[in-house]
């Protein structure tokens, strides 16, 4: 409950700044001192300690997992708003006003840790979704990101509306919107109803939707394209990956229920394959670093999948460090790119010559994204990669996945080629002291972690 | 400690090199370190007590792996073959310059260090984590210090390694999950229960990756590119040493792993590694250029030692062990005489040159011996391992060994025939003005001349070092 009262409480106070407060980079070293704060409340939480004692009539329900969850959204967000703070400042004059859209997504991401009743699972996405659609159409005097966020507003709503639609039938179907309530098994809701069922398909697209797995990825990438680079950063890291946790949720709890009668695992596994399948292919034609990135991120969509396919405990850490590894990574990447003048492949052309702190970080980050060993993202892959191979079928499923692993490679590595074996004059924007040490730091995380992935989850644990 | 030792002072030496922005410095530094890690592999070669050779230490409990380092029969051989050959590459190449000579070097260390770590660890996700590490340095060595195409080939080669480990690494979190104590540990592996469809699965899944490295014949296209564009420092440790990583693999984790899916399919890999053999002869003969001589007589070697590991006998196990630490330092040596060709002449077309060794008789002389090595002449290193070998393949089908001979004459064939367009004849316009090699380059190949003699004419100690490890291995192979 912590972090979700203190996230739209901080969203609130950063409103009023807004008008209090005049001096413009103020805001943001305001915001870092909500997110410090907001991290401190929710540790606290996580051992234990709650702060407001509020009956949501089982609502909610607060799990070490959960938690540790909004650790990582919350630590991913204070990264992000300290590499990238400058950078927002520069996009207009609301600058208070975007950091209030980043609380109030925030808060959006703890109630979707924790729903436990799919009300507030619908609560949970909408106030993480239209803060994101204010944010993607934040450069208002750019075509295109009018474009991209008019696009995500009606794709959205109509994920939305389908989503609605779901719950109304599952509700038909088992009679209660609580999660994991125990079935009445008398009467008309006796066994699995096919009106759940088909609640449960309409559920699962609109989160397809929201997580951005083919069949239904196509806003994407115009969306992240679109959208200024800085909130890009943002909506393609921690909010994806919140609208992850919310489906594992549901995954674990209401289609393990229901697999008598339908065969989830098959479903997910077309929906991985054809999402390996667009993400990684495409990427591989992009010019644009950013497109491309929008891409991986479908790609990377499809590994994060793995987990709600299995439902095991591999899964479900797997999701944890995936969670971290592919924020930290992207957070990064997406904090050099901005500070790019020139985003296209040709851009970074001969960047280790001028900013070796920069390329170097920068390959450190495609690594991981990659599932280069030594870095998070390798240990993040082979969760998700054991734990398929956990569940005893579908292996063939893990060799199509490492093979589209290997067609990643070929992407993320055109950037490594650009920055450090061509040559070029990349114009950058100036670069800062602190702005390098920040990001040698979220470097020596990912190392961190991937060497020594304890480090994560002993957090779990204790 | 002496195994952690190994892989640890070439990762601090290599991070150290990293940042010293003085040429000079750089190669007085990275020389001591790596004659450093020699005298700790040649420690390592003499010691017998376990303490010592192993270590042990709690990584990944979630994982249930552990970072298990040790030496033994098999890691002895190849860890000194690897600490041999970095001082011979530096010492070779100290003239040559590079631009960031520090990040060059480095980059030289981490590439061992992985290495290193492949062959010694006792893991199998540990010996996973190394293989790319290994692959990553030499990547950045590759495509920044290489020739003109360097960007392409070596991305080839790198995709190329790199969908074969990714495959491997499917085959063995598959074992992981099968084994009885859910543990990376070999003797866990070992152990493993796989049902025979299943390991025969794994077996190709593991094999394809160890199958590119090597290189075996239909993977093998990477191969002659990449040494021809990478800088010939690199190309020496690629070819003396990171292609036995494939050759290792097979022996440390294939064949005990799936003793019968081995051996199932041992007719199908032997004439895989036969057919190599001939086809990359048959192109060496066609070649005008020394580099790609040698990395096709490469593949045929590699062909030889595949064939005679899947013939599950003794003696050809045992050669194998012997030829892989000899062919690396044959092939190191012949690489040293054509970068001191192309670094002085400009050229590396045989048909260019002619009568060198009017003009090198030194030269001329080292190399001669390197050659002999190469088509492993009596009283040469070479020719033990290749008997063994042979004599393992012939036991195993006679007409496979018979078409395998043939490649031994097309080795003298292309080998003679580059020595005498090279240095005999007459000289031609570009070898005139010719010197003899360098200082430098000669104390490198009198290093390996006197390696290929002294365990030409006595290979006792090499035969008594890897008997141990034939032995375990052979238990293990119904």
């Amino acid at each position: 409950m912590n972090a979700i009262i203190f996230s739209a409480g901080f969203g609130v106070i950063m409103m009023f700044c807004s008008f209090l407060i005049s001096n413009k980079s103020s805001y943001r070293h305001i915001a870092v001192v909500g997110l410090l704060l907001l991290l401190v409340v929710n540790v606290m939480e996580t051992n234990g300690f709650d702060i407001f004692h509020i009956n949501s009539y089982g609502m909610l329900s607060y799990t070490r997992f959960g938690l540790f969850f909004n650790t990582i959204a919350i630590g991913s967000t204070l990264i992000y708003v300290l590499l990238t703070g400058k950078d927002i400042e520069r996009l207009g004059n609301y600058v208070a006003e975007y950091f209030t859209l980043i609380f109030f997504v925030l808060c959006g991401v703890c109630i979707l840790s924790s729903y436990n009743n799919l009300l507030m699972l619908f609560l949970g996405i909408e106030i993480l979704s239209i803060p994101l659609y204010i944010l993607t159409g934040s450069d208002k005097r750019n075509l295109k990101s009018n474009e991209a966020s008019l696009k995500y507003f009606l794709m959205g709503a109509f994920s939305t509306g389908l989503m609605l639609m779901g719950i109304a039938l599952m509700y038909g179907g088992t009679g209660t919107f609580s999660l994991d309530v125990v079935r009445s098994q008398t009467g008309l809701y006796k066994g699995v109803s096919f009106l759940e069922i088909i609640g449960l398909l309409f559920l699962m697209v609109s989160m397809a939707f929201k997580v951005s797995a083919a069949p239904f990825h196509f806003w994407t990438p115009d969306v992240y394209d679109g959208a200024p680079g800085v909130f890009t950063s943002f909506m393609a890291t921690v909010a994806k990956v919140a609208a992850f946790v919310a489906f594992l949720k549901l995954c674990y709890v209401r289609m393990t229920a229901t697999s008598t009668a339908i065969d989830w695992q098959l479903l997910f596994a077309i929906i991985i394959i054809t999402t390996l399948l667009f993400g990684n292919i495409t990427a591989v034609f992009q010019q644009s670093v950013k497109r491309m990135l929008a891409y991986s991120s479908i790609a990377q969509a499809g590994f994060m999948l793995f987990a709600l396919f299995s439902l095991n405990d591999f899964g479900s850490k797997g999701l944890l460090m995936y969670s971290a590894a592919y924020c930290l990574a992207t957070i990064g990447l997406f904090a050099v790119l901005v500070k790019m003048k020139d985003v296209t492949f040709e851009g970074y052309n001969g960047l280790a010559k001028t900013q070796p702190v920069l390329a170097a970080t920068n390959a450190i980050f495609l690594l991981s994204l990659a599932g280069i060993p030594l870095t998070a993202g390798f240990l993040a892959k082979y969760y998700m990669l054991a734990s398929v191979i956990a569940t005893g079928s579908y292996t063939w499923l893990v060799v199509i996945a490492v093979l589209f692993a290997a067609v990643s490679v070929y992407y993320y590595f055109r950037v490594v080629q650009a920055m450090y074996f061509k040559t070029g004059d990349p114009q950058t924007e100036p670069i800062t002291g602190s702005f390098k040490i920040g990001l040698i730091a979220l470097a020596a995380i990912i190392i961190i972690i991937g060497v020594l992935p304890q480090t994560l989850f002993n957090w779990l644990y204790f | 400690m002496i195994a952690l030792l190994l892989i640890l002072i070439p990762v601090i030496g290599g991070l150290i090199a990293l940042f010293i922005k003085n040429e000079n410095t750089v190669k007085g530094f990275s020389l001591f370190i790596s004659l450093i890690t020699l005298v700790i592999a040649l420690f390592g070669v003499y010691s017998n007590q376990t303490s010592e050779l192993h270590y042990n230490v709690s990584w990944m409990p979630d994982l249930g792996s552990r970072f298990t380092l040790g030496l033994d029969g098999l890691s002895k051989i190849l860890s000194l073959l690897t600490a041999i050959s970095l001082p011979v590459i530096i010492i070779a190449t100290y003239k040559n310059t590079y631009a960031n000579t520090g990040k060059f070097f480095g980059l030289m260390f981490l590439c061992q260090a992985g290495m290193l770590g492949v062959f010694l660890s006792m893991d199998a996700l540990l010996f996973y984590f190394f293989w790319e590490l290994a692959l990553i340095p030499a990547y950045f060595l590759c495509s920044i210090w290489g020739g003109e195409r360097r960007i392409q080939v070596t991305f080839k080669f790198f995709i190329y390694t790199f969908v074969g480990s990714l495959l491997m690494l499917v085959s063995i979190l598959f074992i992981y999950f099968k084994t009885a104590d859910h543990s990376f540990a070999m003797q866990s592996f070992y152990h493993a229960n796989l049902t025979a469809s299943q390991s025969q699965w794994m077996f190709w899944l593991f094999f394809i990756a160890l199958a590119i490295k090597m290189p075996i014949f239909p993977f093998h296209t990477w191969q002659p590119d990449t040494y021809e564009q990478a800088p010939t420092a690199v190309t020496m440790l690629l070819s003396g040493v990171m292609v036995k990583m494939g050759v290792f693999a097979v022996i440390r984790w294939l064949l005990p792993i799936f003793p019968n899916a081995s051996q199932s399919n041992s007719s199908i890999i032997i004439t895989l590694s036969v057919i190599g053999m001939l086809y990359a002869s048959l192109i060496a003969i066609r070649q005008d250029d020394i580099k790609r001589l040698i990395a096709y007589s490469s593949i045929a070697h590699i062909g030889l030692m595949c064939a005679a590991l899947f013939s599950n006998q003794q003696v050809g196990m045992q050669g194998v062990l012997i030829q892989m630490f000899n062919h690396g330092i044959n092939i190191i040596g012949l690489w040293i005489v054509a970068d001191a060709i192309q670094k002085q002449l400009g050229t590396k077309k045989f048909s260019e040159l002619g009568g060198l060794a009017q003009k090198a008789p030194t030269l001329a002389i080292l190399f001669v011996v390197m050659c002999l090595a190469n088509v492993a002449l009596p009283l040469t290193n070479a020719f033990v391992g290749e008997f063994l070998m042979f004599n393992g393949l012939f036991r195993y089908n006679p007409i496979m060994a018979g078409i395998a001979g043939i490649s031994i004459i097309l080795a003298a064939v292309y080998t003679l025939n580059m020595i005498q367009k090279i240095f005999y004849g007459n000289t031609v316009a570009l070898t005139e003005k010719a010197y003899d090699s360098s200082f430098n380059i000669n104390v490198a190949l009198i290093i390996l001349v006197i390696v290929v003699i002294v365990f030409g004419v006595y290979p006792q100690p090499m035969l008594n070092l890897t008997q141990s490890g034939v032995n375990t291995l052979i238990t293990k192979i119904p």
